[in-house]
């Protein structure tokens, strides 16, 4: 019996699992080995044989340093996160505001409004791209971090609005009675007492967000136009393939650093991050 | 019979009691009424949502009715261009091709992250991780990792090729990108890959919160591992997987940048989705009326599944 | 120190339950005043009220002198201890004592001084720097009273404080709360569903039920003069039997009839019940009015009846048994002894009979 169970968990465990890790992990992988390859053998086509097809034995970091030196990578790098963290803290203080007033204040009009927000969450940004471009403009907003800035929160204070909502649902009632009772305002029991207590629930919210926004791609693509301003993902596509050319080497490279950062915090915060994805759904 | 302690704390409360309702400023008493705070608390969200979704969207169906273009603001021209995209035949094709990428890769999300959380479901080393790692291509921008698939896509230099010729599956290289066919399947593969981990944790954490006890009832039941699954866990986890689905129909429907990176809505135009092909209008082409006009096509199909979400959740909340 | 004064309050819902009905209240500067009454009866949105966590809809709530209706909770000078404690899980047992004091800019050291005072008075100094989810309930339990009592307040509002205790540790913190209160001195409203504490704690007791005040009175009156027949069932346990009897008048004296159960109003009662001559009324009697007959008993105060189950509790024993076309229980010396299905006569205490209204259920 317990051979036979050995011999079925092969089939029903241990041989799909690993198939489902090659086939998630194995783009990643190849990104990084080919992001040390040398040109010579990167560019073998498909029926040249190779000695070490699935790595390299000449690893070099020629691409990164074509990338740091002929490109604006550093800013980009630094535009993403400048924005990705503005936009997230905006989103986070509406999001905490107005999930704390939609779940706790009593006022004409609440259950609309969560509604409300909810539909707005699932409102795609590639359904308003073209008037908002121009709204941009107008507001003087073009090709500035602000325009990412102020964009990223449409899609992510409904998110924050939301997971908050359901957070501070779970939290007893009577704890801001009490401190209301204790001598604070309605405002000073949420900020001193509420706030602090949903600290895992805004960790989560501000981690999604923030991969969020490092996601983001077709805003950042029509708002920012200077080289210098783009986001890693917008940056990579548009100043890293020249014509009809591509140079995979950096592009990888390039894929790999613009991954980093956004996979550390991922790491760091695995938890919470899973929290707010499981959250994000929730009726 | 009075404890001294005490008395002395009631002496205390004599000296100390600072103005009781001078302490706090006339701004925030104001905010006392339910009302006016939660005005406060709404406003700045409410104004961003606003600014940014409610007057784009007039602006939107406003642009979708008139011939503005870069630099030229257009006339009123009613449903022309509606009329127009109706007989566009590459519009007709991108329809088709969001609806066929939307259709196939929800399904095959939906099959394989639902077999990736049953199995993720179990207890086995390294769990923690292994999790923490399927849900990478969630997590990494989208733009960056369909590069990589792109790259192993290349028609020169593809590694998937090699592979196949090599251990002589192939003769002749796939041409995976360079057909039409072939690379609406490609996209449907690499979103897929890119979304299947959201279902397979969602439906986990589903996983999770039914009970044990149920399954080995049914076992005791003499049920086996497909009756269980189909009797007991596809039911409990049915609220979980029409949420999750819903949100995936109306990413992958409004989906831009995979197609943008993998094929730019080639090769001649075969592989668009709605949002590329607005986008080429719209933006390369700089026919903003056409583009608004274009995306505008999503808005039935969207609006139609998040009515579906709202009456569900509302039937959820009634049990 | 204060009193509470209630005047006409009425709670209106927005779904349009009526939860307080006109309740007039005067609560004594010093005195425990505790409300009960079964779920649903408007005991707590009083409290609340008072707290200022509800709105009033009409009526007035006066501490001292000062009438409250419009401040917000902050500027009533209150404290209040919450049923599941409402401890500030992210502050330690110091810092829940003494977020109070900080939002009224009390200096530091005054801070501590009262901290430590209020943690001697509930022996709880050893936990000061611990969370309060490293504390057993009955602890969090005195630090949810010991951030009450930092505060010096003019009232003490408690929202059934103890029902999240289990049933040993409940008696022994309603006879701390007791000894508490005696030593502060401070007006307290407390709110229970539970009878036996209010009987216990209570200087007097409020008895409501559907959002009306029944009965305000001290514990004893409330026992042996219950204005209505839900105070009478609602003090005392077990609960008060009741017979549904008709009054009638033969040979000059009045009657109180039911199936198999004749017994002759006391003379005491005759007056007041005599207008009820014909009609239907209920018939009171405490489990302790009853007992055995024995020959000194008048035959006039006695019933006959077969025993149904017999109780025996050690220090007392219940005999339930069904007479009038009621179930009935006695509380009898633990010396007696019955068994189940034995025929036995019941006396009465003629003295320690009620009567109530039919339809309204008064006290006659």
């Amino acid at each position: 019996m317990v051979i036979e169970r050995k011999w079925k968990k092969w089939f029903v465990f241990y041989i799909p699992m690993a198939v489902f890790i090659v086939f998630t992990l194995f783009p990643f992988y190849w990104m990084a080995v080919t992001a040390v390859r040398p040109d010579g053998e990167l560019y073998r086509t498909w029926r040249q044989a190779s000695a070490t097809p699935f790595w390299t034995l000449q690893p070099t970091l020629e691409h990164f340093e074509g990338l740091l030196r002929t490109t604006a990578f550093p800013h980009w790098l630094w535009n993403t996160m400048l924005i990705a963290m503005v936009s997230t803290l905006i989103s986070l203080i509406c999001g905490m505001f107005a999930g704390y007033a939609l779940a706790r204040l009593k006022f004409r009009g609440s259950e609309f409004l969560g509604t409300a927000i909810f539909v707005t969450y699932l409102v795609p940004q590639t359904l308003l791209f073209i008037p908002l471009a121009d709204i941009i403009r107008d507001l003087h907003l073009g090709n500035t971090p602000w325009a990412l800035m102020l964009t990223y929160p449409t899609f992510l204070i409904p998110f924050c609005t939301w997971l908050l909502m359901g957070y501070f649902k779970t939290i007893p009632k009577e704890l801001e009675e009490c401190a209301r009772i204790d001598g604070a305002t309605r405002f000073g029991a949420m900020v001193r007492i509420i706030f602090p207590v949903s600290i895992p629930g805004i960790l989560s919210a501000g981690i999604f967000a923030f991969t969020l926004s490092w996601n983001e791609f077709i805003y950042a693509l029509i708002f920012m136009s200077s080289a210098e301003l783009k986001t890693v993902p917008v940056g990579v596509v548009s100043e890293l393939i020249r014509g009809d050319i591509f140079f995979w080497g950096q592009l990888m490279a390039g894929a790999l650093l613009g991954s980093i950062p956004v996979a550390l915090v991922y790491s760091f915060f695995v938890e919470y991050y899973v929290t707010g994805l499981t959250g994000s759904v929730k009726g | 019979m009075k404890d001294p302690v005490v008395a002395g704390a009631g002496v205390a409360a004599s000296i100390a009691a600072p103005a009781e309702r001078g302490r706090v400023s006339r701004l925030t008493r104001w905010l006392e009424s339910e009302k006016l705070l939660a005005t406060v608390l709404l406003v700045p969200g409410m104004a961003i949502l606003l600014i940014f979704i409610a007057y784009p969207f007039v602006m939107a169906l406003w642009y979708s009715l008139t011939s503005i273009r870069v630099g030229d603001p257009g006339e009123f021209v009613g449903i022309a261009n509606f009329a127009k995209a109706w007989n566009d035949t590459v519009f007709q094709l991108a329809f088709k091709n969001t609806v066929f990428y939307t259709f196939w890769a929800t399904v095959f999300k939906l099959a394989l992250g639902m077999w990736l959380a049953l199995l993720l479901n179990r207890s086995f080393r390294f769990k923690r991780i292994i999790r923490a790692s399927m849900l990478l291509p969630f997590i990494i921008p989208t733009v960056l990792s369909a590069f990589a698939w792109r790259w192993m896509f290349d028609p020169t230099f593809s590694v998937m090729n090699w592979l196949l010729y090599h251990s002589g599956v192939i003769t002749d290289r796939l041409p995976f990108l360079s057909d039409g066919d072939w690379a609406l399947w490609c996209a449907v593969l690499v979103n897929t890959w890119r979304g299947m981990p959201f279902f397979a944790i969602t439906l986990l954490a589903g996983l999770q919160t039914i009970s044990p006890d149920l399954h080995e009832a049914a076992a005791l039941d003499g049920a086996n591992a497909w009756h269980r699954f189909w009797h007991v866990t596809w039911p409990l986890l049915l609220p979980v997987t029409l949420v999750v689905v819903v949100f995936s129909v109306i990413q992958t429907f409004s989906d831009f940048q995979l197609i943008y990176v993998l094929t730019g809505g080639g090769p001649a135009n075969s592989t668009h989705l709605i949002a590329t092909y607005a986008y080429q209008v719209g933006v390369a082409s700089g026919l903003l009326g056409e583009g608004a006009a274009l995306s505008l096509f999503m808005f039935p199909v969207l609006f139609g599944v998040v009515w579906f979400q709202l009456r569900f959740m509302k039937r959820m909340e009634g049990h | 120190m204060a009193n509470v004064t209630i005047r006409n309050l009425n709670k209106n819902y927005e779904n349009g339950f009526h939860a307080v009905k006109d309740v007039n209240l005067e609560i004594r500067d010093k005195e425990f005043m505790v409300l009960v009454g079964p779920s649903g009866c408007g005991k707590t949105t009083t409290l609340r009220m008072v707290a200022g966590l509800e709105e009033i809809t009409s009526g007035d709530i006066m501490i001292g002198k000062d009438v409250v209706n419009d401040l917000p909770p902050m500027d009533r000078n209150i404290a209040m201890v919450f049923q599941n404690y409402a401890l500030y899980p992210h502050k330690s047992v110091y810092q829940n004592m003494a977020f109070g004091l900080q939002m009224r800019k009390y200096p530091k050291d005054e801070i501590d001084k009262r901290v430590r005072e209020a943690a001697d008075i509930l022996g709880i100094q050893p936990l000061l720097e611990r969370k309060p989810r490293q504390l057993s309930g009955g602890q969090r339990q005195r630090v949810a009273v010991g951030r009450a009592i930092v505060r010096h307040p003019e009232v003490f509002l408690f929202d059934e404080p103890l029902s999240n205790l289990d049933a040993q540790l409940r008696v022994q913190m309603r006879v701390e709360l007791k000894r508490l209160h005696e030593r502060l001195e401070t007006t307290a409203i407390y709110v229970t569903h539970d009878q036996v504490e209010a009987m216990t704690l209570g200087d007097r007791v409020v008895v409501m039920k559907d959002g009306w005040v029944q009965q305000v009175g001290e514990p004893l009156e409330l026992y042996e003069k219950p204005a209505n027949r839900f105070v009478a069932g609602f003090i005392g346990s077990p609960a008060m039997n009741f017979v549904e009897v008709t009054i009638s008048d033969s040979g000059g004296a009045l009657w109180a009839d039911a199936a198999g159960l004749r017994l002759k109003v006391p003379p005491q009662m005759v007056e007041r019940v005599r207008a009820h001559t014909g009609k239907r009324a209920t018939l009171g009697m405490r489990p302790e009015a009853l007992h055995l007959a024995s020959g000194s008993d008048h035959a006039d105060f006695c019933f006959d009846t077969a025993v149904d189950v017999v109780e025996p509790l050690g220090n007392e024993i219940l005999i339930n048994f069904r007479a009038g076309g009621a179930a009935m229980v006695t509380r009898v010396d633990p010396s007696v002894r019955v068994k189940a299905h034995q025929n036995v006569r019941v006396a009465l205490d003629p003295g320690r009979v009620h009567f109530f209204d039919e339809t309204s259920g008064a006290a006659i």
